[in-house]
């Protein structure tokens, strides 16, 4: 919790989120055939789910130390994750139908992972349902934190498992080609994982603020 | 009492009591003909069913005969009488018994099911084997995860729409695998083209067995 509180890294993700959109921008890509300028994309849309996993792996981690330590505050931290990881599965398959509409002709072309995550999304949506329908408080907590770490267990095979068992538009499965084959000269790389860390940062600044606004909610009403 | 024993008297138990009242079991199995039925005549007495038709329209109408009647596994049985198991048994021995009861009930129901859906719009598997052990670890599955669900959705006010939102996302990823896998033993494939999905099939079912396990306990107490 000491870390949230800190400013440093909130400066890190700025600074770091800078130059991903400057780099990603103007820097230099490799010229490929069909994904031409459209490979930037790469840096706004991968690490949407790479900070959607990271971040709905930590709304599950506190929905098990809740039920472990029935406290309030960790309930309030693990449903503020899920805010933010849903919001950017949604900005992720944003991002992917609209690079899909340049690449693969069509904003939605039945891929098996787009589905997935389209899936994915639906199970967190019936997280928040569950939640409203719940009128006590503690019984909601206890009861949405079984049902998250529950859903969390049927994501991870519908996210990583599935979609490499059948044939993918996406790189890295059904015989495509992967990240790799399209990254001769690793310029890519040296955007990408910034992104991924500066996307999550930004993703933890945004659950911290939200959690704070529910604390204060919850204190007001008391 | 050791676990096993438990278990076994609340499955017997479970079995007793819908002997009892035999217009549940009868209720379902009347719901998954009519299905049937319907399906028939909806689809041209049958002449418009391919095969794919035939395995998806097979395997919706066990998705939805499983969850009706494990819907009810934790609605049937009144507010005090669950505080009488409270305290007599453990609630990893009701856990394992419901889905261990449920199982069984869900594969006679898939059993019946399909000798009645074969009868109606004949039957296209080729191997035969092969369709009947997905048909026991799609019982074991559906039962598995919609017992759990349905504990959830009854500590939320026995909703039946809870019910369905809940399930769908835990349940499409296995469903999906069996619809894989089915087809396979349809079009009479190679044993060893279907061996991923049967794995992934059965290492879904150990996960969400597993997690009921540890997770019905939090459930149970609230």
């Amino acid at each position: 919790m000491n870390f949230l509180n800190q400013n440093w890294w909130k400066w890190l993700s700025i600074g770091v989120l800078f130059y991903v959109l400057i780099a990603g921008l103007i820097g230099p890509v490799p010229r490929l055939a069909i994904l031409n300028e459209t490979i930037r994309v790469l840096y706004f849309h991968v690490p949407m789910w790479f900070g959607m996993i990271i971040i709905l792996t930590a709304s599950m981690v506190y929905a098990i130390k809740f039920l472990s330590a029935d406290d309030p505050k960790l309930d309030h931290l693990s449903v503020e994750l899920a805010n933010v990881g849903v919001l950017f599965g949604v900005l992720g398959i944003l991002t992917g139908m609209l690079w899909a509409n340049y690449t693969w002709g069509a904003p939605w072309s039945n891929d098996p992972q787009q589905n997935a995550a389209a899936i994915g999304l639906l199970i967190y949506f019936a997280y928040f349902i569950l939640r409203g329908s719940l009128q006590d408080e503690q019984q909601r907590a206890r009861i949405s934190a079984i049902y998250n770490i529950f859903a969390y267990a049927a994501l991870i095979p519908l996210l990583f498992i599935l979609p490499r068992l059948t044939d993918s538009l996406h790189p890295g499965s059904g015989g495509n080609p992967g990240f790799n084959a399209y990254d001769l000269d690793s310029n890519l790389r040296f955007v990408f994982y910034p992104a991924v860390v500066g996307w999550t940062l930004l993703g933890c600044w945004i659950t911290s603020i939200r959690y704070r606004m529910r604390r204060i909610k919850e204190t007001l009403e008391e | 009492m050791p676990l096993f024993s438990e278990i076994a008297h609340l499955i017997r138990k479970d079995i007793s009591l819908e002997w009892r009242n035999r217009y549940a079991i009868n209720g379902i199995l009347l719901y998954t003909a009519a299905s049937i039925f319907i399906c028939y005549l909806s689809f041209q007495m049958g002449t418009a069913v391919g095969p794919i038709v035939w395995n998806a329209l097979f395997w919706i109408i066990m998705l939805f005969t499983a969850m009706n009647a494990i819907a009810k596994s934790f609605f049937q049985e009144s507010e005090q009488r669950h505080y009488y198991y409270y305290h007599i048994t453990s609630p990893q021995g009701l856990i394992i018994s419901k889905i261990g009861y449920n199982s069984l009930l869900m594969l006679i129901l898939a059993l019946l099911g399909y000798a009645f859906f074969s009868l109606i719009l004949g039957n296209p598997v080729q191997d035969k084997a092969l369709y009947f052990v997905i048909l026991i670890l799609s019982s074991i599955g559906f039962a598995g995860s919609l017992t759990m669900v349905s504990g959830i959705a009854s500590r939320a006010g026995n909703n039946a729409v809870l019910m369905a939102i809940l399930s769908f996302p835990v349940v499409l990823p296995m469903l999906l695998m069996i619809i894989k896998a089915s087809k396979n033993a349809i079009d009479g494939l190679d044993r060893a083209s279907s061996a991923d999905e049967i794995l992934v099939l059965l290492a879904i079912n150990v996960i969400i067995i597993t997690l009921s396990f540890l997770l019905f306990p939090y459930l149970w107490r609230s």
